[in-house]
């Protein structure tokens, strides 16, 4: 990018590899794109690690030529498929950036119905095209994640710093109990408050969590998890299935999970609607 | 001279979300000039259908990701407001405050990483770290004061976590406070530097008479809850929102439009400062003078000096607030929750302009019907018409196409438009 600083960039003499990154968005609120600018205190030094290349939100202007491209947002159009392969084909690295790209996001919450009706609940007859909210991954090759609603600013650094000093990324395994048990926080269950920490990765610090509010999940599934006993768990503490199912559905990311506890919801059966 | 001209800004940058600029020009006549909405819409009015009340306000956040505060507090009000809830004086005084810091932060985000590089010449704020490093640090400095305040109260910046109806799940400790307040009269200073290098760019001369609808103040200038005005004279209760917005829908948007007394209005800053100049605080009557800026305005490009006034105003009122807050023993954080069947509307108004949220609840307290009114929605038809007007002028004037795509595409900006906001 034109104006970004030229200095040259050298750690103990060595030259430092700075990747051209572009930003993009399909379905989204472009929060995620927004909390790069949210690192107030960093940016600087975020700028001086990578080259921006294309960042509509922030940027006029821009090149096709870029290395890692950060796809934010889920599908939801034909014409976001489209644009979605052509960044795949000219990006050497695709980032799925945040919830709505790893697993559809809240989008994918219109999935619970008929996209009929959807389309009728809100246009009437107005003719509108929409298909269901999917992942990136249900179209292109996804080469890395950067999970959250929104994603964490500590996170994207990391992350991106690794990917320029050619570090293998690691997401944490456990879940973010561990984080919240770490950072000395009364469990929200004996606050009364549901919560999905006991399942959902680690890597956010216990974000909501150290807010006394109850994990909704946003950054899916952590890889050691036991989903039957966390439910049963939330059960004793009186938590109703249409509690726990309103959290596990939220954000996409433990859609491979939910259907056996839906079933037996005794909330709503909102697949009425179709 | 007579200019022949087509303008096609697909995708138009710095700006929120997904939206098209086409003007064609033919012998100094303007034969077509639009405003596109190409958005995907997401369908949160939808989705929301079925889900009990708690959900809402969690996920009506992820509408925006700039006002992602406000739209936390339009449900939280909307619900409250259902179920027959008044929030306590401090829940009141800290959902101000939050609210304000994201005005704060969403303004300062506007004036200079969106919209100063028009008139310094540049494609973004990015090169101006080089030419200008003093006042991107200010710009920095300011956006990261307005955030950490938000993260304090609401506990997150960007979809806030402790934001809940009936208050709040937490409080901030008031040793934060206390230093927040020493860093917001040190802001002051950067906010009045800002002012002197606004008062350096030159805003286009375009004026097109607007109506233009806010919140109506009645002892202050007005951010949550109350009766809904326009410049035209016409005044509602919140609950009669839907009266005040019309919302239809045309072929050029995914986006609905909204009009009133006329064809179109305009929200935001500028509307806000329109219809409630008297309450603003002194020091931001000061600035506003200093632009000329008084009621009623009807350049749209002044939006940004409205912005301007209101980052003062906001500040000096959050330091009041932080007094008061200071010197109060904190009550509870969160009062009880009981469903009742009904309706409720939450009017706010967020960096944009008034935004709505309605919702009707069963007995148990599940979404029967949600409808949210976006700012920016109710901007797209005076944009639109704004677009042509200019064109018009200018093509008569005859001016070079590169010259009116910029003042075309400095409009839209000036609108701060929070486009996939508007589309949701």
């Amino acid at each position: 990018m034109a104006g970004a600083p030229q200095k040259a960039r050298a750690y103990l003499g060595v030259p430092v590899y700075r990747p051209k990154v572009a930003f993009f968005d399909l379905s989204s609120c472009e929060g995620c794109q927004l909390q790069l600018l949210n690192n107030e205190a960093s940016l600087l030094d975020f700028l001086s690690l990578v080259e921006v290349v294309r960042f509509r939100e922030g940027m006029s202007g821009g090149t096709d030529d870029y290395e890692i491209a950060f796809v934010e947002g889920s599908v939801t159009r034909q014409d976001e498929v489209e644009r979605l392969r052509k960044i795949r084909e000219t990006a050497k690295i695709l980032v799925a950036f945040g919830s709505c790209a790893c697993f559809g996001g809240v989008n994918q919450l219109k999935n619970r119905f008929s996209i009929d009706w959807v389309k009728k609940e809100v246009y009437g007859e107005h003719p509108v095209e929409t298909e269901t909210a999917r992942p990136l991954e249900a179209f292109v090759t996804v080469d890395l994640r950067i999970y959250g609603c929104p994603v964490k600013k500590e996170e994207i650094e990391k992350i991106v710093t690794q990917v320029a000093i050619g570090k293998e990324v690691r997401y944490p395994h456990y879940p973010i109990c561990m984080e919240c048990k770490a950072n000395g926080n009364v469990c929200l269950f004996e606050l009364g408050e549901p919560c999905l920490g006991p399942i959902t990765r680690a890597g956010c610090d216990s974000w909501c969590p150290n807010n006394r509010a109850g994990c909704w999940g946003c950054r899916g599934p952590a890889e050691d998890m036991n989903i039957k006993q966390m439910v049963s768990i939330m059960e004793k503490y009186g938590f109703s299935k249409e509690t726990i199912i309103d959290r596990l559905e939220c954000f996409g990311g433990f859609s491979a999970h939910i259907d056996s506890f839906r079933d037996t919801a005794d909330g709503r059966d909102e697949g009425l609607k179709t | 001279m007579k200019i022949t001209c087509n303008i096609d800004v697909h995708h138009l940058t710095r700006v929120e979300g997904h939206g098209n600029i086409k003007i064609s020009i033919k012998d100094g006549r303007l034969e077509q000039a639009t405003w596109e909405v190409v958005e995907t819409p997401r369908f949160f009015e939808a989705l929301l259908v079925g889900k009990k009340w708690d959900n809402a306000p969690w996920i009506c956040g992820r509408i925006c990701g700039i006002c992602s505060i406000g739209h936390t507090l339009a449900s939280i009000r909307a619900i409250e407001n259902a179920f027959g809830m008044v929030p306590s004086e401090q829940t009141r005084k800290l959902r101000i405050l939050l609210k304000h810091m994201e005005t704060l932060q969403s303004h300062v985000l506007h004036l200079y990483f969106l919209a100063a590089p028009d008139f310094l010449n540049v494609g973004s704020v990015f090169p101006l770290i080089n030419s200008h490093p003093d006042v991107v640090k200010m710009a920095a400095r300011l956006k990261l004061l307005a955030n950490d305040v938000c993260d304090c109260v609401g506990g997150r910046r960007l979809h806030p976590t402790r934001t809940v109806v009936g208050g709040f799940t937490m409080l901030p400790e008031k040793t934060e406070l206390e230093k927040f307040r020493v860093s917001l009269h040190a802001s002051i200073k950067d906010l009045l530097a800002t002012a002197e290098i606004f008062k350096t760019f030159s805003l286009p001369d375009f004026v097109r008479e607007t109506e233009f609808v806010s919140l109506k103040g009645d002892n202050d200038y007005p951010f949550i809850g109350g009766d809904l005005v326009s410049t035209d004279g016409v005044v509602r209760k919140e609950h009669e929102y839907r009266q005040m917005t019309n919302e239809y829908l045309v072929a050029q948007s995914t986006s609905k439009w909204s009009k009133l007394s006329r064809e179109s209005f305009a929200v935001g800053a500028l509307a806000r400062v329109n219809n409630n100049f008297a309450f603003l605080h002194p020091a931001a009557k000061e600035v506003a003078a200093a632009f000329g800026l008084a009621p009623v305005t009807h350049n749209p490009y002044m939006n940004n000096i409205a912005q301007l006034t209101e980052s003062v105003h906001v500040v000096m009122e959050s330091i009041s607030l932080i007094d008061d807050l200071l010197g109060s023993e904190w009550v509870a954080p969160r009062q009880p929750v009981i469903p009742r069947q009904g309706l409720g509307v939450g009017a706010v108004e967020v960096p944009r302009g008034i935004l709505y949220h309605g919702y009707e609840f069963d007995g148990t307290g599940h979404i029967v019907k949600c409808d949210c009114v976006i700012p920016t929605s109710q901007n797209h038809a005076n944009i639109q018409h704004d677009l042509a007007a200019l064109a018009g002028k200018f093509a008569s004037e005859g001016m070079p196409d590169r010259n009116l795509e910029l003042l075309a595409e400095m409009l839209v900006r000036s609108y701060d438009p929070c486009i996939s906001c508007s589309v949701h």
